[in-house]
């Protein structure tokens, strides 16, 4: 009795161990399966735009770049998908999304890197602990949130600051932008600044160096790869960044340099038109055009980052 | 007194020592100080954000902004069906995100054979007999999988939240909900439209690299010991995970759902098209009922509001109410982290 259920029970036991070690590989599929399936579900709506003659009649890679008749820039490249002639450059989007991102940048790398500096090399541990999870919380503000406050409290200090000729625009956006890459480029950074070895920093300072030049001509040359990873990834979010730029931008897609003219971007695009657009006209898989662009260079930029901030870890346990 | 410039008084050289170590320490200390000014400079503007939430917000709140609907276009009224979308939208999120993502980082730490790619080859090509050897290739394929999943991970992670709308979209409201349509319901309107299943789902993609970091990173921190000795009693891999492991990890994982909530509550873009509704006169009661929810309301207050300024302190309470439920749920998971870090530092 006692060794039948035994041996029922061991056969249960060795049952369960297989099962639970298959059913947890079915769900591990599903990150792969989603990039795969996104891959394939984006460029199925945006391939129409390569392959089908009517729809290329409207828009095709050549209304998407190719620059129209016209006296000034920003009438040879124009945005203009609801028009009875309907106009499909990229170029405003293009322009708007990398202007927005420069500004942003611009704003977030130096402050981002500077604080990541402080707080890994200088800062005394009480100021530490709180700096570091204020700057973290920075990153779980929704992005929502953010454009709310730069539409509603930002735009309005920034315009009586500066006088803008338009209250949205690249620098207002670019700035709250700012608000959202600041955290990533900090915690990448930083974590790059604290897996220097340490016997580097004191191999400086027993050489006489003091700690500021320890920190800029030693720490910080050897976590170069790290921080620039940090920068790559930062543009990565910037590009993609909806809500905020949708919020804060001014939305008008016009072809120009200057900074203090609003922008559209190509993300803010998507979720400003996607909602009217009919289903299988020409608009709508234009609108999935963008968004397999934004995929692509994403995942470019973010395969880039991961990928050098791999190679960092493996260089610094000296595996390579 | 006059003095000489070029005497080398023991008293002079002491000032001009003196005065070239201020100059060195000046050098030094003001760099630095400008470093300490950028740190301050952002918790600066992370204050400036709350405080202005805050301060404009907090006089909004009452007990009836809370639990009733919006009226007179959105000017008057509260935000009960936005907070009760949000929450049962991240319910259904959770369900989907958390038991995927465990699973998957329990399959990358704890099923996974090593991580030596090299060493697998080798020893499936060096092995004898044609089982040991498909064994061996089993390890070297796992290792690969293993490889490609934490590679997808973080991709998935920098994928813009605007993509995943227009995914969700195409594939679970198109494609999974008009399928359903035409198997089940004769080709009638049914799931092939946004509703708050396809918003959840899409939702739960999103949030699945916070939930498989976080758990990895708990299951690191697990001692090897621990699992060992299970092991050595007899236990098998599963026992070992279920009644070992997982209630060490529990932290860690917890931590995870709560990050991934926090960020699926604040999300809008990947529910602007998915299931997300402008106004809605009733609470969404099934899977494919549309639904309201406080990003998205943040969004219409602020944008399209016919008079701004009327609407300006529901916009701020409604923001207050999104960031309490977001950010102190942040706060608890970062706060939870940290202590699993410092357990994670001491043991290494």
């Amino acid at each position: 009795m006692r060794e039948g259920q035994n041996a029922r029970e061991e056969r249960w036991r060795r049952r369960s161990d297989r099962w639970a070690h298959r059913v947890i590989f079915v769900l591990s599929l599903t990150a792969i399966m989603t990039i795969v399936l996104i891959f394939i579900f984006i460029f199925r709506e945006a391939l129409p735009i390569l392959t089908n003659p009517e729809i290329q009649r409207e828009a095709s890679l050549r209304h998407f770049f190719h620059p129209m008749e016209g006296p000034d820039l920003a009438s040879r490249y124009m945005w203009q998908p609801v028009a009875l002639v309907p106009k499909y450059s990229l170029i405003p989007l293009i322009l708007g999304t990398l202007k927005t991102t420069l500004v942003a940048l611009g704003i977030a790398a130096p402050l981002a890197i500077a604080a990541a500096l402080y707080t890994s090399e200088f800062a005394p541990p009480r100021i530490r602990e709180l700096i570091k999870p204020a700057i973290e919380l920075l990153a779980g503000i929704p992005s929502v949130v953010l454009g709310f406050f730069a539409l509603i409290v930002l735009a309005t200090w920034m315009h009586r600051l500066f006088g803008f000729e338009t209250r949205l625009n690249a620098i207002t956006a670019g700035t709250a932008l700012a608000l959202a890459l600041i955290p990533i480029i900090y915690t990448v950074s930083e974590d790059a600044l604290n897996a220097v070895p340490r016997s580097l920093r004191e191999a400086s300072l027993a050489l006489g160096a003091t700690r500021w030049q320890t920190a800029t001509r030693v720490v910080l040359p050897a976590a170069s790869p790290g921080v620039f990873a940090s920068l790559v990834l930062g543009f990565g979010r910037a590009v993609g960044e909806t809500m905020i730029v949708l919020m804060a931008s001014g939305n008008a897609a016009i072809t120009s340099w200057r900074f203090t003219d609003s922008v559209r971007t190509l993300a803010a695009t998507i979720a400003a038109e996607l909602g009217e657009v009919v289903f299988g006209s020409p608009h709508y898989h234009v609108l999935f055009f963008i968004g397999a662009l934004l995929f692509v260079v994403t995942f470019a930029v973010n395969s880039v980052g991961v990928y050098i901030i791999h190679r960092v870890q493996l260089r610094l346990r000296g595996e390579r | 007194m006059t003095v000489a410039p070029r005497t080398e008084s023991p008293a002079a050289s002491l000032i001009a020592s003196r005065r070239a170590i201020f100059w060195e320490r000046l050098r030094e200390q003001v760099p630095i100080g400008l470093l300490a000014l950028a740190s301050w400079l952002i918790v600066a503007m992370l204050g400036i954000i709350l405080g202005n939430i805050a301060w404009n917000g907090a006089g909004q709140l009452s007990w009836e902004f809370l639990t009733t609907a919006p009226r007179a276009g959105m000017t008057e009224g509260g935000i009960f069906p936005a907070i009760f979308g949000t929450v049962a939208l991240v319910i259904l999120m959770t369900i989907a995100t958390v038991p995927i993502g465990v699973a998957t980082a329990i399959y990358l730490r704890e099923f996974v054979p090593g991580s030596n790619l090299a060493y697998a080859w080798a020893r499936a090509r060096a092995a004898r007999q044609w089982r040991e050897r498909l064994i061996g290739l089993g390890h070297v394929v796992e290792i690969l999988f293993a490889r490609a999943t934490r590679a997808a991970v973080n991709n998935l992670a920098g994928v813009p939240s605007i993509v995943f709308g227009l995914f969700g979209l195409g594939f679970f409201v198109r494609f999974i909900g008009g399928g359903i349509d035409r198997l089940f319901y004769g080709g009638e309107l049914t799931y092939g439209q946004p509703a708050i299943i396809w918003a959840a789902l899409t939702l739960a993609l999103l949030t699945l690299p916070v939930v498989i970091v976080s758990t990895d990173e708990a299951l690191r921190a697990v001692p090897r010991e621990l699992r060992e000795a299970s092991l050595a009693l007899g236990a098998t891999r599963w026992q070992t995970i279920w009644h070992v492991v997982l209630p060490e990890a529990l932290p860690g994982i917890l931590t995870g759902a709560i990050l991934a909530v926090s960020r699926g509550a604040g999300e809008v873009a990947p529910v602007l098209f998915t299931g997300a509704a402008y106004f809605l006169p009733y609470l969404p009661s099934r899977l494919n009922d549309q639904f309201m929810e406080l990003g998205y309301h943040v969004f219409i207050l602020s944008t399209q509001s016919p008079d701004v300024e009327k609407t300006k302190p529901l916009l701020y309470g409604t923001v207050l109410v999104l960031l309490a439920l977001t950010f102190a749920l942040n706060a608890v998971g970062v706060l939870i982290r940290a202590r699993v870090r410092r357990r994670l530092r001491a043991r290494s």
